[in-house]
C-alpha cells in the first residue's frame, strides 16, 4: 500500500502546479499528506531518484519528477543505475532493470 | 459515414524531447514518414481524428483506473509534461463533445467505457499531433487504454473496443480518422531505455498488417513483458485500430532509434467494409 502512496505523491506533483509550489516552499508539510514509510519519506526529502526507482515507482511517473528536479535525461538514467548499484534490484512494479549496470543502450 | 483513415504511429517523448540527441541520418527519414502520414491523413478529409493512446498517468491513477476512457469535451489541453522537456509548446486542442457523446453512446452498448469532460493530453497524444496536425486545427476524440497499471486491459477487450468503435463510427454522419499510438517493444523510463527488440516488433507488425486477430490476441502479458518490456503493453492501441479498420496494414517506416527509446513506426491500414 505504501508504494501506492509514494506513486500518488509523484502523480500529484507531476500534474498540479500548486503541489510543485508546495514542494519548493515546504517539502515536509507536503510529505505529511502521504502515508510514507521512513525510507520513502527520506528518499523524497533527498530527491533520491535512484532509491525511488528501486522502491518500484512507475517510470511514467518517475521520469517527470526527475525532470521537475532538474535532472537531464542522461542524469536521470544514471541516477537509476546508481540506485540499483547502491540498493539492489528494483523491488516492485513493472519497471525493473533488465540490462547490466555498464550497458548503455542509447549511449547514455 | 464511417472511418476514412486508419493508422498507427510511435509516440515516445524522446521523438520530440530528445530530437537533438538523435543521429540526423535516422531521425530525418522517420520525421519524413510522419509528414507523409500527415499528408495521407489530410487527403482523407476527416472531420475529426480519434486518437487511441496509452495510459501514462496524465488523467487517471490507481485510485480510479478505467480500462477505457474517452474524452467528451470541446477543448483539451496539453502537453501535461514540461513543454521544454517534451519539446512541444503547451496549447489548446479542439474537441467535439457532441461527436464524442454519440460515439460513447454506441460503444457503451458492448464495451464499458469511462468518459471524461476534462482531459490533459500527454506525449501519447501530443507527439503524434505535433506531426499530424501541428496547427491543432482538427478536432480530436482522445481515447485511453490502460496499458500501464496492472491489472491491464485484456487484449481481447482491446479488440472488442475497436469493433465497438467501428460500429459507432459507422453510425455518425461524419468522416472519422483513427490512429493508434504507442509501442512497440520498449523499456521506457528505465536504465534499459534504448533497448529495442526489432525481431519482436517486426513479428507484431506482420501480424498487425495481416490483421490476424488470433495471432494478435495470442500474446500473454508475461511474454510481452519479457520480450518487449513494459512499453510492449501498448500493443493494445494497435489491436484496437486493427479491429476498427478490418483491413490490411501497410508498414511505411520502421527503424530503431535508441535515444528515442523505441523502434520508430509509421503504418496505415486499409479501412475495409
Amino acid at each position: 500500500m505504501s508504494l501506492y502512496q509514494l506513486q500518488k505523491f509523484l502523480y500529484d506533483i507531476n500534474r498540479d502546479p500548486t503541489v510543485q509550489e508546495t514542494h519548493r516552499a515546504d517539502l515536509p508539510r507536503l510529505l505529511d499528506r502521504y502515508e510514507l514509510t521512513g525510507e520513502e519519506r527520506s528518499a523524497l526529502e533527498a530527491g533520491d531518484v535512484g532509491l525511488i526507482y528501486v522502491l518500484g515507482a512507475n517510470g511514467q511517473l518517475l521520469m517527470h519528477y526527475a525532470a521537475f528536479l532538474g535532472l537531464s535525461w542522461p542524469a536521470y538514467i544514471e541516477a537509476m543505475r546508481a540506485g540499483v548499484a547502491k540498493h539492489g534490484p528494483v523491488r516492485a512494479g513493472v519497471y525493473a532493470m533488465t540490462t547490466q549496470l555498464n550497458d548503455k543502450m542509447a549511449g547514455v | 459515414m464511417s472511418l476514412v483513415f486508419a493508422g498507427v504511429c510511435s509516440h515516445a517523448p524522446g521523438i520530440t524531447g530528445r530530437a537533438n540527441m538523435a543521429d540526423a541520418a535516422v531521425r530525418e527519414p522517420f520525421y519524413a514518414a510522419y509528414r507523409r502520414l500527415r499528408e495521407q491523413l489530410l487527403a482523407a478529409r476527416p472531420d475529426a481524428l480519434i486518437v487511441i493512446a496509452a495510459e501514462h498517468f496524465a488523467n487517471f491513477f490507481m485510485n480510479n483506473m478505467p480500462s477505457f476512457a474517452i474524452g467528451m469535451a470541446d477543448r483539451y489541453s496539453g502537453p501535461i509534461e514540461d513543454p521544454a522537456w517534451l519539446g512541444i509548446p503547451r496549447t489548446s486542442i479542439p474537441g467535439d463533445a457532441a461527436l464524442s457523446q454519440a460515439l460513447i453512446h454506441e460503444i457503451m452498448e458492448t464495451v464499458d467505457v469511462a468518459f471524461a469532460e476534462e482531459w490533459k493530453c500527454d506525449h501519447g497524444i501530443m507527439v503524434p499531433l505535433s506531426f499530424l496536425t501541428p496547427g491543432y486545427d482538427l478536432p480530436i476524440v482522445p481515447v485511453n487504454i490502460n496499458c500501464q497499471g496492472p491489472p491491464l486491459t485484456p487484449l481481447h477487450r482491446a479488440w472488442a473496443f475497436g469493433e465497438a468503435l467501428r460500429r459507432a463510427a459507422d453510425r455518425v454522419p461524419r468522416r472519422l480518422a483513427v490512429i493508434g499510438t504507442g509501442g512497440i517493444s520498449h523499456w521506457p523510463a528505465t536504465p534499459d531505455s534504448g533497448k529495442i527488440n526489432e525481431a519482436w516488433d517486426r513479428e507484431l507488425l506482420d501480424r498487425w498488417a495481416r490483421n490476424d486477430k488470433a495471432a494478435l490476441l495470442s500474446y500473454s502479458d508475461a511474454d510481452t513483458y519479457r520480450d518487449a518490456g513494459q512499453g510492449g503493453f501498448e500493443i493494445r492501441t494497435f489491436i484496437s485500430v486493427a479491429a476498427a479498420a478490418r483491413g490490411r496494414g501497410h508498414l511505411q517506416h520502421y527503424a530503431p532509434i535508441p535515444i528515442f527509446a523505441v523502434g520508430c513506426t509509421i503504418a496505415t491500414m486499409d479501412v475495409a467494409a
